[in-house]
């Protein structure tokens, strides 16, 4: 069965056998996929000591001025600087990105071992929430949050959170079953550990890299959100300013100014890019036995 | 075959009566009074007691909840806070532009993404397969909404070969005008949806590639081409199925975005306009008659993956 967060990316190719050997922290995806990535965090956190111009700091005389030493991403429609709103956009990114895993880690990774865990009615009661929860687009919950509440950071992660946390508690539920089938499970059993003590001991353990994973790959689905929200005039409002709402307000000026609409999507792609090459490469380095399959898939 | 039916029939109705209870309660049990935010600051109380009875919130949360599902049951939306329309109604008139758009984008996807994905796999060590891999996952990595702006700019801005948005006022009693209209869009979601598929469909192959019948086949003289087309469709088909499934499901959904970017007056931009409006009756039927498709989709799925897979037919 297709798990599409997961399936979503692959692995690049095996290299030859030399380079196989010296793989490892060295995979190329997870060098790639860290630097794109560690590029936009230092973007997000220098922003927040420095940018070139205050947020609200509008320049009337260079109106939708293109690339230049005083405006290095050029400006928009009210003079304000593009790479300042980059950066700044960068922040509710990160800040987005990551609290939105938070909350579906916190929601989903319990659900699912608790599935795995319990008998069999629970883990059918569990399931049947997930397989709703799955059909239930973030998108359709963020609006119907919205409505109610009104647009906002918290709504966002909420919404977001919710909806990644279901594919999070599907695959917790799939790795931890795994492991409830194993002989050392039914070992533990016998020496009459307790069910909280053989989650810790012996299905965390085994299942923390595949979540690890995970975490990377709903990161870069959160940040997508994220933007599509903002875009749609229903994430972060005004001022925090958001890659997504920048796209919208470029819009109505791309026969002017192209490149306005052109860096805050590449933006948005390199950070995605970059997590998913990362939850490659990490998929690589913590997980040896799905490396040797891949690599005997590959014969 | 019947009695699975029957238990997946059974299946579809539960989840769509706590789909629809879910959409109740995260509107109507939450903190906060839709009345009130609806409203103005500054309302009297007696506008704030009209609203009240209009959404039905004045009576206590079960019986609210017993006439949302008892109108679910008979199909009854309600009616919009604003217009007074059924809504119902305001959502039957998008579907002539939704329905195109999804429909198109989805088949269009199909057609284009499956025989890339197939080459992407078989010559995934070569230049041109791993170009297709990597333009993939750009398309993924890419907000469909950036691709679509570009996209207005390159042919509508730059070269004026296409409307840059909107629809005919008219609807399809032009065709070939609300055809042009959409055009754009359908290429747009296609873009999004096809890179989704590449990545699937390369997989789906590559796993079918590394399995000892097709060795068997090659062995005994078949092309690799050949290998594939006798073994593939059926081998991968239950897979196939429910990716197009998850297809369906997100072209539906990525209507909503694709609308808003091309502004047609679609289910997208009706939801969007009622969110923002909060015309709450509007936006509780929208969304659960797209969940309510989701849902319905999924059951499709499983029904013909157990059709096209005999191997599946043995598990409950």
């Amino acid at each position: 069965m297709s798990t599409p967060l997961v399936e979503a990316v692959e692995t690049v190719e095996a290299p030859d056998a030399p380079a196989r050997r010296r793989r490892g922290w060295r995979s190329p995806s997870f060098l790639v996929g860290a630097a794109l990535l560690l590029a936009v965090l230092a973007l997000a956190l220098v922003s927040l000591l420095w940018s070139p111009y205050g947020l609200d700091h509008t320049d009337p005389t260079a109106r939708l001025a293109g690339p230049s030493p005083q405006h290095w991403a050029g400006t928009d429609r009210l003079g304000r600087d593009q790479f300042t709103q980059l950066m700044l956009g960068a922040r509710t990114a990160m800040w987005i990105g990551l609290a939105s895993v938070a909350v579906a880690f916190v929601i989903g990774v319990p659900l699912g071992l608790l599935a795995a865990a319990a008998g069999r009615l629970a883990e059918n009661a569990v399931v049947g929430v997930i397989d709703i929860v799955i059909a239930f687009p973030t998108l359709l919950l963020a609006m119907l949050l919205v409505t109610v509440y009104g647009a906002s950071t918290a709504v966002a992660i909420s919404a977001i959170g919710i909806g990644v946390s279901a594919e999070v508690a599907r695959l917790t539920r799939i790795s931890a079953s795994r492991v409830f089938t194993q002989d050392y499970v039914l070992a533990a059993r016998t020496c009459g550990t307790g069910p909280l003590m053989i989650l810790v001991r012996h299905v965390l353990p085994n299942i923390w890299h595949t979540l690890l994973v995970q975490a990377a790959l709903a990161f870069g689905v959160a940040v997508i959100a994220e933007a599509s929200l903002s875009y749609l005039g229903l994430g972060t409002p005004p001022p925090a300013p958001s890659w997504g709402r920048m796209l919208q307000e470029a819009q109505s000026t791309v026969s002017v100014a192209p490149w306005n609409v052109l860096l805050p999507g590449l933006a948005v792609a390199v950070t995605v890019v970059g997590v998913n090459l990362l939850g490659d490469g990490l998929r690589e380095v913590l997980d040896p036995q799905l490396r040797q399959e891949r690599q005997a898939g590959e014969r | 075959m019947l009695s699975y039916l029957i238990r997946r029939v059974a299946w579809l109705i539960g989840s769509l009566f706590v789909a629809g209870s879910a959409v109740f309660f995260l509107l109507r049990v939450l903190p906060g009074d839709p009345a009130v935010t609806l409203l103005a600051v500054g309302s009297s109380p007696d506008q704030i007691d009209a609203i009240r009875h209009q959404l039905g919130t004045d009576r206590p949360v079960l019986a609210q909840y017993g006439h949302w599902l008892g109108d679910l049951a008979t199909g009854n939306l309600g009616d919009s806070l604003f217009t007074q329309l059924p809504v119902l109604d305001q959502i039957a008139g998008r579907l002539p532009v939704t329905v195109p758009l999804a429909l198109s984008a989805f088949v269009l996807s199909i057609i284009v993404a499956v025989p890339i994905g197939v080459f992407a796999a078989v010559r995934r060590r070569g230049l041109l397969g791993v170009a297709v891999s990597t333009l993939a996952q750009l398309g993924i990595a890419l907000p469909i909404f950036w691709v679509g702006i570009m996209v207005v700019w390159l042919v509508a801005v730059q070269w004026r070969a296409l409307p840059p948005g909107g629809f005919p006022r008219t609807g399809w009693q032009d065709p070939g005008a609300a055809i042009q209209s959409l055009v754009l869009p359908v290429a747009t979601l296609t873009i999004a949806q096809g890179s989704v598929l590449v990545r699937y469909v390369r997989s789906a192959t590559l796993d079918v590639l590394s399995q000892e019948y097709v060795r068997t086949a090659r062995s005994l003289g078949y092309s690799l081409p050949r290998a594939l087309w006798r073994h593939g469709p059926r081998n991968g088909a239950a897979t196939v199925v429910q990716i197009l499934g998850i297809l369906l499901a997100s072209s539906l959904l990525g209507t909503v975005v694709i609308e808003s970017v091309f502004a047609l007056p679609g289910l997208g931009s009706l939801l969007l306009a009622s969110v923002k409006a909060r015309d709450l009756p509007i936006v509780q039927g929208t969304v659960f008659l797209m969940t309510a498709t989701v849902l319905v989709v999924g059951l499709v799925v499983d029904v013909v993956q157990r059709l096209v897979d005999p191997r599946l037919r043995g598990s409950a």
